[in-house]
């Protein structure tokens, strides 16, 4: 366990010294803040486009974090050979594995956190400025926090798309893994979608094909509930943590499967 | 006792062709067995299959047949690779770290206690000569530094067997000194050592015992002073000051008489003109002795005859120039 948590730490090191994630979170607050700009010429408006763009940024750019170094987190190891000395220590492959998977966890924690505050401090600011007349007409309280329910689903997706990469990764080359990911991120997203396919088409084939499909890509439209809290709808919290349970089995799934296949591999 | 480190029949077969899967085999049943406490020298041209072993032994590639153990435990067990340390062929470590965060890293893996860590850290980029560079990041290392630290996070855990992939590479001559000087040290220590080269003199100066491989097969293996191939086959004496009446006399002796300019001569000796009595008698004639050097085959040509023999071609036999005719 000690030796999971030390691999973890040195991804986050690692991310913290590629300044990858340094650039992201600048880049978001950059966007956060023209927003809060933006909000000052659409009167009444300003806190749902805030509340809009907040979560939306949050949710890509902890996609391209998620894609773009969890592609690299065992791929780069194995093609630079820097594995070899590592494996030579006493931690045996799952260990690896759950490692790395729980360093840009933690990194994508600390992304999404240094977001989440970003966003408050711009809605809080906003409701310090506004007039009352202006609030009155607002669905739901300036900062809200109701926000932390997206926000919390957003890092579970998150880390769902940071095990596909790095599932992918054991097998593929960076390229196509960066490329499995996004694919089933797109497909993910309209899953919903494949469970009505089976009404529009004639084929059985087919329809069967998109209900096993549907039941095999990750459902990741389940995992947006950015409109219902821009718009102040209620969320349940039973659905929250039915959603997060389903996104940890599934994650459990992929590492599984990950530890398995990175265990058999040859390193040459 | 358990040998502290036994192969059996260790073999290979690599993967090879896109569309036609086809198997090279790198490894062809690898038979050895090293005592606690040795310097074992592992010694073969390219290509010749060193590598893969010692990749099986760390269980980075899975063999296709055959099976060794460690310290007597099957290798593969996580346990035992905290008695081991590796050095792998041209290592790369996280150029991000500074060599300093490396070692910590990799002592924290190995479970070195806190107390410790830091002392032991210190003291083994002293011993392998990384002086204030230690806090650059390892991207600004040449190959020579990076191979030290490779060589220092191999002792993190002191271990008690070293697995040691082409040690000298990428040194120059003081840091090949330096390494030799090391591993006689683990030696006087009690500790088992395996490395790997294609260089004759490395072994000469380090191993009681060496196995050559050849085209993933063993060649040759025992102590190098025994081993037939080794031993010197006769004598190359340098002579100055020569007399042509002292020459006349000799010349029935040497084998070959080759004269290197007026009065100095290299005479080749067969192994029956034992140096004891040859040089009292060169001496005597008002004569100087220049040098006196043992001929025998160097790994390259044994290499080379071995690989002819075997019919596959001399490929890539040549070690880096490195000779080690004495
Ligand atoms: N990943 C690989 N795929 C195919 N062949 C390989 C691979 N690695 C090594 N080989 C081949 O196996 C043989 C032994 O290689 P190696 O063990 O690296 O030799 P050495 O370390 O003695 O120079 C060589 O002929 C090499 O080309
Ligand atoms: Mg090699």
């Amino acid at each position: 366990m000690r030796a999971v948590r030390h691999i973890a730490l040195n991804v986050f090191r690692e991310s913290i010294r590629d300044r990858v994630p340094y650039n992201l979170v600048l880049f978001a607050v950059l966007l956060i803040g023209s927003s809060f700009l933006l909000a000052q010429l659409t009167a009444g408006q300003d806190v749902k486009i805030i509340k809009d763009l907040s979560l939306a940024a949050a949710s890509i750019f902890g996609l391209f974090i998620a894609i773009f170094i969890g592609i690299g987190l065992v791929s780069k190891e194995v093609e630079r050979r820097s594995i070899y000395s590592l494996l030579a220590k006493p931690i045996s492959r799952p260990q690896f594995i759950a490692g790395k998977y729980a360093g840009l966890v933690l990194t994508l924690a600390v992304n999404v956190a240094v977001m989440t505050v970003a966003m408050y401090a711009v809605l809080g600011y906003l409701t310090w400025i506004e007039s009352p007349d202006f609030k009155a007409s607002w669905e739901a309280p300036g900062p809200d926090p109701a926000l932390l329910k997206a926000m919390f689903l957003i890092f579970i997706e998150l880390m769902l798309v940071t095990a596909l990469a790095l599932f992918f990764s054991t097998f593929s080359s960076p390229l196509l893994s960066a490329a499995l990911t996004f694919g089933l991120y797109v497909a993910g997203n309209f899953n919903t979608e494949l469970r009505n396919f089976e009404h529009v088409v004639d084929s059985p084939a087919a329809a069967w094909g998109a209900r096993v499909l549907y039941h095999v890509l990750p459902d990741l439209s389940a995992f947006d509930v950015k409109t219902q809290v821009v718009h102040g709808f209620p969320v349940a919290a039973g659905y929250l943590w039915s959603t997060a349970a389903y996104g940890a089995a599934y994650i459990a799934a992929l590492l599984l499967a990950a530890m398995y296949i990175f265990s058999r591999r040859d390193f040459k | 006792m358990f040998p502290a480190i036994l192969i059996e029949d260790l073999t290979k077969d690599y993967p090879v062709g896109f569309w036609r899967r086809r198997h090279y085999r790198a490894l062809d049943r690898l038979s050895l067995s090293i005592e606690a406490g040795e310097v074992f020298g592992f010694l073969g041209p390219n290509g010749a299959g060193k590598t893969t072993t010692l990749k099986l032994l760390m269980q980075l590639i899975f063999p296709t047949s055959g099976r060794a153990e460690i310290l007597g435990r099957p290798i593969g067990h996580v346990d035992a690779r905290r008695r081991i340390g590796y050095l792998p062929e041209n290592p790369y470590f996280y150029d991000y770290l500074t060599a300093e965060e490396l070692l910590t890293y990799f002592a924290q893996l190995l479970d070195v206690p806190t107390a410790a860590r830091r002392k032991r850290v210190a003291g083994l980029l002293d011993r392998v000569g990384i002086g204030r560079e230690r806090r650059f990041q390892l991207r600004k290392f040449s190959k020579g530094m990076i191979q030290r630290v490779g060589i220092a996070q191999a002792l993190l855990n002191e271990p008690d067997v070293l697995f040691l992939d082409e040690p000298m590479s990428g040194l120059d001559p003081l840091g090949r000194r330096d390494v030799r000087s090391l591993i006689l040290e683990l030696r006087d220590q009690g500790r088992t050592v395996f490395f790997s080269s294609h260089i004759l003199a490395d072994a000469e100066a380090l191993c009681g015992r060496v196995a050559v491989v050849a085209g993933g097969r063993l060649a040759a293996e025992g102590r190098l002073s025994e081993l037939a191939e080794f031993t010197a086959r006769g004598w190359e004496l340098v002579v100055a000051n020569l007399a042509p009446e002292a020459l006349e006399r000799l010349r029935p002796l040497a084998t070959r008489v080759t004269e290197i300019g007026t009065g100095r001569y290299t005479l080749e000796l067969p192994l029956t003109q034992a140096p004891e009595r040859i040089i009292p008698e060169i001496a005597s004639t008002g004569a100087t002795v220049v040098s006196m050097n043992p001929v025998r085959e160097t790994l390259e040509d044994f290499f080379i005859q071995r690989i002819t023999e075997a019919g596959t071609g001399a490929r890539g036999a040549m070690a880096e120039g490195e000779h080690a005719r004495r």
